[in-house]
């Protein structure tokens, strides 16, 4: 189990708590606020201390392996949700031509699996259901999802951050097998990314950009957690509110 | 395909004369070795079979791809892959129409990352990295007297060798994760690899004119000698859940959505068909 830093979270924590008050909290509901509080009096290390659920009101996702896989659950989560309502659009049909339409309906298929196969893998191994991450809430705001521009550009969005949040956390997984799960998952958020990226700029070395890629090393992104949540947050589309004190 | 015809198709000797001299099993490799080259060829069956099977013999050589090879294995055989696609998209670029102008900016942006995937891991291994082997594109080790593969001569076989190299790159990188799980670092940049192969892969598969990801164990229209490529990627169950049993999600989408690793004997095998010293 990884150690925190004290001082480091709780500032993180504070800053996401900003994010978060902006976003608004939707699902306080009387139950998850009385559940997962048990006692984190005692330095904060152990692992039984870590164990995602609710904390202060809000639902924490935990630390070590089964916080990164909680936070996983989250991002698939976001993204099966966007791409069910890319295909259910009512112009989808009109707004993309059949080689997008059938790239976007791969995603969403694949996405929806992926949130699925987290919510079964939890389940698996959490000892009460409490400690499991509840449905996020998503509202997309302004988002027009007639938009071909927009759509693909929040998929390309959403499929750069699942590469680099999966890159950035396979160093805090400490079961081998999870870590191969991570994987299999991440090279197809890149294939994703990859795609989606060649339908906005065909013929150009986008689908691989050097926004993406840092030319010096051809090495992809890689973000932490911490790091993800903000900008994800930043998006103003996640609706629930969730903490992730125990992640680096 | 038949497995000990595949193994007999090709050695891997010329990847073993160039660790020889840099690995840190460099005694076991000379024993090896001095078996002679003629005994080596004759014995080149065997020891593969043993080479590719954990349990049995030459230990030594078999942990350098194994079950317990080390951070330093798993980047020698990341770098080796490197060298191959390095130098076959060199080629490629440097070959006076085969590219056609449309595609010429996706082949140089992946040769641009291979080159620094080069850099990157030769630097990272310092002394411990193997010298590039001498490739044949052409596939000059699955036949008697010369490949199949007119690599630079015709573009649609230059795609498909593409697409084999890159899918070969993603699952071996993937195969090594768990060897790198003690080194946060390494692990941290060989993801960063492992995702940019799984870009390029996409890519190359959609101007092919397929998906950009893997369907069941499907080689795309790859001659037979890449199925080892795909063999496994039809797997439908992850930590034992059925993902091709979601519902409302039809069932073959359940493969396409997790990638399968190989494991770096099976990345060896695949590579050596193009590695000739």
């Amino acid at each position: 189990m990884k150690k925190v830093k004290v001082e480091e979270v709780r500032s993180n924590l504070q800053n996401r708590r900003n994010f978060l008050k902006i976003s608004g909290l939707t699902i306080a509901g009387a139950g998850l606020i009385m559940a997962g509080c048990s006692s984190d009096d005692d330095g904060g290390s152990k692992p039984d201390n870590q164990l995602p659920g609710v904390r202060n009101g809000i639902f924490d996702l935990g630390g070590g392996d089964l916080g990164i896989l909680t936070y996983a659950y989250a991002l698939e989560q976001l993204e099966a949700d966007f791409y069910t309502r890319v295909v259910n659009g009512n112009n989808f049909g009109n707004v993309f031509n059949s080689e997008e339409q059938a790239v976007l309906t791969d995603l969403y298929r694949h996405e929806v699996i992926h949130r699925e196969f987290f919510k079964t893998a939890i389940s698996g191994v959490i000892t009460s259901q409490d400690q499991l991450l509840p449905n996020l809430q998503f509202d997309y705001g302004q988002l027009n999802f007639s938009s071909r521009d927009q759509v693909l550009g929040t998929a390309k969005t959403l499929e750069d951050t699942g590469v680099a949040a999966y890159n950035g956390a396979g160093r805090y997984i400490t079961s081998a097998n999870y870590l191969l799960i991570a994987g299999k998952i991440v090279s197809i958020e890149a294939r994703h990314a990859s795609a989606i990226r060649s339908l906005l700029n065909p013929g150009s070395g986008d689908f691989a950009g050097d926004d993406v890629v840092t030319v010096a090393n051809g090495l992809g992104q890689a973000k932490k957690p911490s790091q993800i949540i903000t900008a994800v947050s930043g998006l103003g589309v996640i609706k629930t509110a969730f903490s992730a004190q125990f992640l680096p | 395909m038949n497995i000990i015809k595949f193994i007999e198709s090709f050695t891997n000797e010329g990847m073993i004369n160039s660790l020889a001299n840099k690995g840190s099993r460099r005694d076991s490799l000379l024993q090896f070795q001095k078996m002679g080259s003629t005994a080596a060829m004759a014995a080149v069956p065997l020891g593969l079979a043993a080479l590719l099977t954990p349990n049995k013999a030459n230990a030594s050589i078999t942990a350098f791809f194994g079950p317990t090879a080390t951070p330093t294995s798993a980047l020698q055989l990341a770098l080796t892959l490197e060298y191959l696609e390095d130098e076959f998209y060199d080629i490629a670029l440097s070959t006076a129409g085969l590219i056609p102008t449309a595609d010429r900016d996706i082949i140089a942006q992946i040769s641009k990352h291979e080159n620094a995937h080069v850099a990157f891991l030769k630097s990272a291994l310092g002394a411990d990295a193997p010298a590039k082997p001498t490739f044949d594109f052409t596939g000059a080790k699955s036949v008697n007297g010369g490949g199949p593969f007119d690599a630079f001569g015709d573009y649609p076989t230059f795609l498909a060798l593409s697409q084999a190299f890159e899918d070969t790159g993603v699952r071996a990188y993937k195969g090594q994760a768990g060897n790198l799980i003690s080194n946060g670092d390494l692990l941290t940049a060989a993801l960063q690899i492992h995702s940019v192969e799984a870009m390029h892969a996409s890519q190359i598969r959609r101007l092919r004119g397929q998906k950009g990801w893997i369907v069941g164990n499907d080689r795309g229209g790859l001659p037979v000698q890449a199925q080892a490529v795909y063999n496994g990627e039809e797997n439908a169950i992850q930590a034992g859940f059925n993902t091709s049993g979601v519902n409302g999600i039809p069932a073959g989408a359940g493969p396409e959505s997790f990638d399968e690793p190989i494991t770096g004997d099976e990345a060896v095998t695949i590579a050596s068909l193009f590695i000739v010293g």
